[in-house]
């Protein structure tokens, strides 16, 4: 089989540019939309992995897959605290962070409504086990006083979260002594307060925490801490690498956001689909003496299909660009949804990423490719003889 | 010689060829038990009314369609039961179209144009160039090769179309009224080519034409009537009288 030159796809379809516009137009819109989906699952999926450190592992109560399902002891955290494999500071205290995990009803500023958000009490261990967060504004909290550090993402989310401020929740006032950042990950859409203050606020035995995070003296440390946690009769825990639970975490979001995606792109897509048949339909009507002259000429019907192929393939794939291009001021984009694991709050940053720009190239191409099959297949079929005397 | 039956050393040999078409839930008969051979190097034009079946007989002849019976043969080889990939492949090798219209490319350049025959060919891109820039150099348009049709006249359109007909050397050329959009002297100028490319390079060529001063350029003229050729007469240089009989049946 001898292909049709490109060179007269590629002109063809700038010569025609206006009848190919509204195919363009239409995939660049569902590629668009599909990438910024897609951009949004990997947005909030990053945000929680992000969260977590590979040299870091969570603890909690034996079959709990939440922080706001488990429950550990102090005695507990103790023997933990001893286990091998747990990383110590330089005056020789385990680096083991006890928190208590609440939800608490805050002013959403986008919604103008309540939403519930993230309270993590912690001990001043928390940011030598919690690597990544940092204060960037004010100072971390003092003991036992009804201080809060909010994270940049809460401090603009809600209401009242600012440096300074002084927020009402739990039946008492608090004071926003610091700003913290994490780098964009679920830590900065929280708001941290000192344990056994908070504990008290809701009233929670201050010996009771709902989660231990530990920090490894190295990633490998983990199985040999496991294995130790497992084989302690004193103990009914389970420990996950931060990073796998963040991951857990993320999953069921981001697999809704990615299903709706795909389902909102489908939907678009099949509009899109028929935008590329029409195109090519009235394409291969326009151009029936030509494409008659090129059997003529001895073309075969397989390279004429081959010829509108392209042809449908390129105006698809000038739309995908165009969708990408379109999508790409998206990336870094912060919003926020609820996060069905912990019921609070979570900013996270659309991420638009490489592979999935690829994926909206992919998807722009099978969408030409649908589009332009029965119309390639129509141009093959035409008869010859009739079509080269058509004006 | 043309002639109105069966030779068997004819180049085109054409025998007991019918056409028929259903319209309406009617059988319409085009051509009936048509009998021709043309030898190589004529110049044969065909006139005859419109719906003789002239356009339908040149269609078959170069296998852009299948007769309802009956047998076409072109240098040995018999075309009428070929698929329609191997026609194409047939009409690659053997045939070089001329049309009214022209039917060049519009998005593509005259060189372009001219290389479409070519790229069904094993030639390389260098022994391509030659052959295209040979081809628009003997209709005298070697300085117009990167020229759009939409950028020359008809009658330079027209000699790119025969440049294109020519370019991979093909069996014989059919001229489908060739010059029935062009005004007097291109008309003039395109018919000079094609009695130069059938006297001096001894190409077969098959013309159907309306205009007798087209037709007057041929060595054999043929008229079709009602689907069948009915006499024929030989002009060339010296205008002889008809050298072919009504088909024998």
């Amino acid at each position: 089989m001898s292909p049709i030159p490109l060179i007269y796809n590629v002109r063809s379809v700038r010569a025609r540019w206006r009848g190919n516009l509204v195919a363009v137009l239409g995939i660049a819109g569902v590629v668009a939309v599909f990438v910024a989906m897609l951009s949004m699952a990997r947005g909030f999926q990053l945000t929680l992995v992000d969260s977590g450190s590979p040299s870091n592992a969570i603890v909690m109560r034996g079959g709990a897959t939440t922080e706001m399902e488990s429950v550990v002891t102090r005695e507990q955290i103790q023997v933990i605290a001893g286990a091998p494999g747990v990383a110590h500071d330089e005056e020789g205290h385990p680096l083991v962070s006890g928190e208590v995990f609440v939800v608490a009803a805050f002013h959403h500023r986008a919604s103008d409504s309540d939403a519930l958000a993230p309270v993590r009490g912690v001990s001043e261990q928390a940011l030598k086990v919690h690597r990544g967060v940092r204060i960037v504004s004010g100072r971390f909290l003092r003991p036992g006083l009804a201080e809060l550090v909010a994270g940049k993402s809460a401090s603009t989310m809600y209401s009242g979260f600012g440096l300074g401020d002084t927020p009402s929740f739990g039946g008492r006032t608090w004071r926003v002594v610091g700003i913290m950042d994490s780098g964009g990950s679920a830590f900065d859409s929280e708001v941290w307060a000192d344990q056994p203050v908070l504990s008290q606020t809701y009233k929670r035995p201050e010996d009771l925490f709902s989660s231990v995070t530990v920090r490894l003296t190295s990633p490998a440390a983990l199985g040999d801490f496991k294995r130790a946690l497992a084989s302690d009769p004193r103990l009914t825990v389970q420990a996950d690498r931060e990073t796998d639970y963040y991951a857990k975490q993320s999953r069921a979001v981001s697999t809704m956001i990615r299903v709706l995606g795909f389902l909102v792109a489908s939907v678009m897509g099949i509009g899109a689909v028929f935008g590329a048949f029409n195109t090519m339909y009235s394409s291969v009507a326009a151009r029936a003496r030509e494409i008659a002259t090129l059997r003529a000429l001895g073309f075969g019907g397989a390279s004429v299909v081959l010829s509108w192929m392209v042809e449908a393939l390129f105006i698809a794939l000038i739309g995908g660009l165009l969708g990408c291009i379109v999508v790409l001021p998206v990336n870094g984009l912060t919003t926020s949804t609820l996060n069905w694991q912990s019921f609070s709050q979570i900013a996270f940053a659309f991420r638009v990423t490489p592979d999935l720009l690829g994926k909206g190239l992919l998807f722009a191409l099978v969408m030409g490719f649908v589009g332009g099959l029965l119309p390639a297949l129509r141009a093959a079929r035409m008869p010859v003889a009739s079509a080269l005397r058509e004006l | 010689m043309v002639r109105l039956d069966d030779n068997g050393d004819a180049l085109i040999r054409v025998r007991d060829l019918d056409k028929t078409y259903r319209r309406g839930g009617q059988d319409v008969h085009v051509l009936r038990g048509l009998n021709l051979s043309v030898d190589e190097g004529e110049f044969v034009a065909f006139m005859g009314p419109s719906g003789s079946g002239k356009t339908t007989l040149l269609n078959l002849l170069g296998g852009l369609d299948l007769p309802t019976a009956g047998s076409i043969t072109v240098a040995g080889d018999e075309i009428t039961h070929l698929s329609g990939p191997k026609l194409a492949h047939w009409r690659a090798r053997h045939v070089g179209f001329i049309f009214q219209m022209y039917n060049l490319l519009p998005v593509l350049t005259a060189f372009q144009n001219v290389e479409l025959p070519l790229l069904l060919t094993r030639l390389s891109k260098a022994q391509r160039r030659r052959h295209v820039e040979t081809a628009l150099g003997l209709v005298g348009l070697k300085d117009r090769t990167d020229y759009y049709p939409r950028q020359l006249s008809g009658g330079q359109e027209q000699r790119v179309a025969i440049a294109r007909a020519i370019v991979a050397d093909p069996t014989f050329l059919l001229c489908d009224e060739p010059t029935g959009d062009l005004d007097r002297r291109s008309a003039d100028e395109v018919l000079a080519l094609l009695s130069g490319l059938a006297s001096r390079y001894g190409k077969t060529v098959l013309m159907v034409t309306h205009d007798p001063r087209a037709a007057e350029r041929a060595e054999v003229v043929l008229h079709l009537e009602k689907g069948a050729l009915v006499e024929g007469t030989t002009s060339g240089p010296e205008g002889n009288g008809p050298t072919s009989k009504p088909a024998e049946t």
